[in-house]
């Protein structure tokens, strides 16, 4: 084990840990902003009830994606010093925009809303679960505009050894920002609807009290998950046809298409031979990868060969193939995740418009498991998008092998990953703990209860 | 002045705002075994700073941010260089952010306990490293001529830097209680200002060693001359008037003065630093300055007009959101961390 090999496993747990808190951050806070909305214009308190216990899964999940949030703004500097110098003069802009412009609009109003109950009005206090949910997604923008100088440069120029940024306006343009945000920003409100879908369906199944809340909880998210994930696949689709013309590579890794093909046929299953690049196994699809690349069915698609040809030709000798296996299997199982997401809900509209899902008990059994699903889809997604860059850190300019940081040694980043891998399991636990504990708990139907935490507990004294 | 400069002031007001803000929560922080008796007052104590405690954070992440856009060397440097020192605060900022939201979610007191030694250690570990890491920038680390440090670990922790730590450590735990003053009521007030009463004197001593010591270890002394100037003197003189208040029960002004006493101190040692943001022990020439580090003009320039749009905004609605919470706690109010 070298230190490069060490501090890139260090970067993917880091990060796939801390995706697992932002999506639902990104869609729950504009649900609980919406659901306010309407608590302030109706006065209806079934909605202040949703508001609350809804939000109280929120701050539990906020909480983590903060925290980890530290650990990915240091590690840039910490494990890839030679990344940050390199680009450092772009890649450093947006991200301390992001903390100037979202870190805190969210945190500031997060205070304000979670302990302003009594000392806002009403309207006021709805204002500042929007300024929350403007400050995440925020947040998401900027963070992807980074990310996307690494899928694909634009606005630099190459002097003084570094990249260096001549045009601001071209990062904020760059056709990656705006065909990546969407598609993470839906997949966020997708989330969110699963996690309030699979919730209610278990309080409707147990016959919790305040069956107003998980009715309207249900039927709200479920409207709310199909914007989502039509609106996510649909921009999944733009995407792909964005990665054709930018990272070919890519989309050949993920399609584990060896050789140009024209009409290019797509991979239904694919069991493959990396390192002498060819099929063992494979069911294709005739004619539909060209489809799904330019809506015709002719159109030729590159494959890993003669791209590994082109780039050994641009960028001189080396090897330019991602790892096939783990872009192919990541890309699927995103789809097939997104897939059984849009049949779920599209069945679940159906059940609401026919008035009869809670006589669909199989349907409601189901959906709390399907709480998974979009976390599938998160996680793989990010995988595939970073794993099938490589080699390159920044996508033709600099290779992840040269973007370590020479001054940290392998002792050192062995040790820091086997601390944050040991203290992120242990809070995954607390954080589940937590979720499902308040999750099952349902809804507080009137004011403080006798036996409410506010109390001192005399158990307290001698620890 | 030029960009290079202005990002340099802007840095460092960004590290004032932190150690500052931050310095209370950490101090608060540090205080709560020693303060809360029970439950409901470590409630109490946890909840004083809760409504602001993570915006105040985020003054370190704009920080490392703005270090990142303005001068990516000083940040490849530094944080790559401080790297083990950087895995303990992180893996502290961890659990003391988790545990604030946590602590007080499950009744069982083993849950309550844990995380409450969470956030103990939590701000402890930071409060600590801050005048570690701050000692070792003045003072000089081993960078060589391609901006790589060279040191490892256990060259940060040399006894000045130490010193330092034990400065930022006594001044935010002093600066936390002095935040009690204002915030609390009834016994944990009574309590909050004896505790400052007995943390004052400490802070005193481990700052006037920290200080002493930079005459042999850093070449502060020579770069700012006979007369410092107004930040270092006035530093002092705010130190020991907040003594002199604390004595007469006089929270606001401590409180003021303590603060002061950061920024103050925060401004002397970047005066110290200017122009350069890390200085090598090898050779005054391998030192990163706010030229050999920063980015290109152009960025300087967007970032300049960025913050100058941003910052004031944030400023506004920081102000006001401490504006809302100006009330002290009491037994009853009702508690939400």
């Amino acid at each position: 084990m070298d230190a490069l090999l060490l501090a890139r496993l260090q970067f993917a747990i880091t990060t796939v840990y801390h995706f697992f808190f932002v999506p639902l951050t990104l869609g729950l806070s504009i649900m609980l902003a919406i659901m306010e909305t309407i608590y302030v214009r109706t006065g209806d308190e079934k909605y202040k009830r949703m508001v609350k216990f809804w939000g109280k899964l929120f701050l539990i999940n906020f909480a983590m994606g903060v925290v980890t949030g530290i650990v990915q703004e240091f590690q840039f500097g910490m494990n890839w010093s030679e990344y940050s110098r390199f680009v450092g003069d772009i890649f450093g802009a947006p991200l301390a925009i992001e903390a100037l412009l979202a870190f805190f609009l969210e945190s500031t109003f997060l205070g304000l809303w979670l302990f302003g109950w009594d000392k806002l009005s009403k309207r006021v206090h709805a204002f500042t679960m929007w300024m929350v949910a403007i400050g995440a997604n925020i947040s998401a923008l900027w963070i992807l505009i980074a990310n996307s100088f690494m899928q694909e440069p634009v606005g630099y120029v190459l002097r003084n050894g570094r990249a260096e940024m001549n045009d601001f306006f071209a990062l904020l343009t760059n056709p990656h920002v705006w065909a990546q945000f969407p598609h993470v920003f839906f997949s966020g409100i997708t989330t969110a609807a699963m996690f309030v879908v699979g919730t209610s369906a278990f309080h409707l199944l147990r016959k919790s009290p305040d069956k107003a809340v998980w009715h309207s909880s249900f039927r709200f998210s479920m409207i709310y998950g199909l914007i989502g994930i039509v609106l996510v696949i649909m921009q999944g689709h733009t995407q792909a046809q964005h990665m054709v013309k930018n990272q070919p590579m890519k989309l050949a890794a993920a399609e584990a298409l060896w050789d140009s093909e024209d009409p290019a046929a797509m991979s239904l299953f694919t069991w493959g031979d990396e390192k002498n690049r060819r099929d063992v196994f494979a069911i294709r699809m005739p004619a539909l990868l060209s489809i799904l690349a330019y809506n015709r069915p002719s159109g030729m698609v590159k494959g890993i060969n003669d791209l590994q040809a082109e780039y050994e030709r641009t960028y001189g000798p080396g090897d330019y193939v991602p790892p096939v296996a783990i872009t192919y299997w990541t890309f699927r199982m995103m789809v097939g995740a997104g897939m059984v997401l849009l049949v779920l809900i599209l069945l679940g509209i159906l059940y609401i418009i026919k008035e009869n899902y809670p006589k669909k008990i199989w349907f409601m059994k189901l959906l709390p498991w399907a709480i998974a699903l979009p976390y599938i889809a998160n996680s793989t997604g990010w995988i595939m998008a970073e794993v099938g860059r490589q080699p390159w850190i920044v996508f033709g300019l600099q290779k992840t092998v040269d973007a370590v940081s020479p001054a940290v040694s392998t002792g050192e980043v062995l040790f820091s990953l086997i601390i944050f891998t040991l203290l992120y399991g242990i809070l995954m636990g607390a954080d589940i703990y937590l979720l499902k504990k308040f999750a099952i708990a349902g809804t507080v139907l009137d004011k403080p209860q006798p036996d409410s935490e506010t109390i001192p507990d005399g158990l307290g004294v001698e620890l | 002045m030029d960009l290079n400069t202005l990002w340099f002031l802007l840095i460092a007001v960004l590290f004032i705002g932190f150690f500052f803000l931050e310095g209370f929560d950490y101090g608060v922080g540090i205080l709560l075994p020693f303060l809360g008796k029970d439950d409901n007052q470590r409630r109490q104590i946890i909840n004083s700073i809760g409504p602001v405690w993570d915006a105040n954070e985020v003054w370190l992440l704009t920080a490392g941010g703005a270090m990142f856009a303005a001068f990516p060397n000083w940040y490849a440097t530094m944080f790559s260089g401080f790297y083990l020192a950087l895995v303990l605060m992180l893996l502290a900022l961890i659990i003391r952010g988790v545990a604030f939201e946590f602590r007080s979610k499950d009744k069982h007191p083993t849950w309550r306990a844990t995380w409450d030694w969470c956030i103990f250690v939590g701000s402890l570990v930071p409060a600590l490293l801050w005048g570690v890491a701050m000692g070792n920038l003045v003072r000089g680390v081993p960078i060589d001529a391609d901006m790589h440090y060279v040191g490892g670990f256990w060259n940060l922790l040399n006894p000045y830097a130490l010193l330092g730590g034990l400065a930022t450590l006594t001044l935010f735990t002093f600066h936390g209680a002095t935040f009690l003053t204002l915030k609390l009521s009834g016994d944990l007030l009574a309590k909050s200002r004896a505790f400052a009463k007995r943390l004052w004197l400490p802070s005193v001593v481990a700052i006037f060693l920290f200080v002493i010591s930079g005459y042999w270890a850093t070449d502060m002394f020579t770069r700012l001359g006979v007369n410092p100037g107004v930040a270092p003197v006035f530093a002092g003189i705010a130190l020991l008037a907040a003594g002199y208040f604390i004595y007469r029960d006089r929270s606001g002004w401590t409180f003021i003065l303590s603060g002061l006493t950061i920024v103050l101190s925060t401004i002397t040692l970047f005066m110290g630093l200017y122009p350069r943001v890390m200085v090598s022990s090898f050779n005054d020439a391998w030192s990163l300055t706010i030229y050999n580090a920063s980015s290109s003009p152009y960025t300087l320039t967007v970032m300049s007009w960025i913050a100058l749009i941003f910052v004031p905004i944030v400023l506004g609605y920081t102000i006001w959101s401490y504006w809302v919470f100006r009330k002290r706690i009491h037994s009853h109010t009702e508690l939400e961390y």
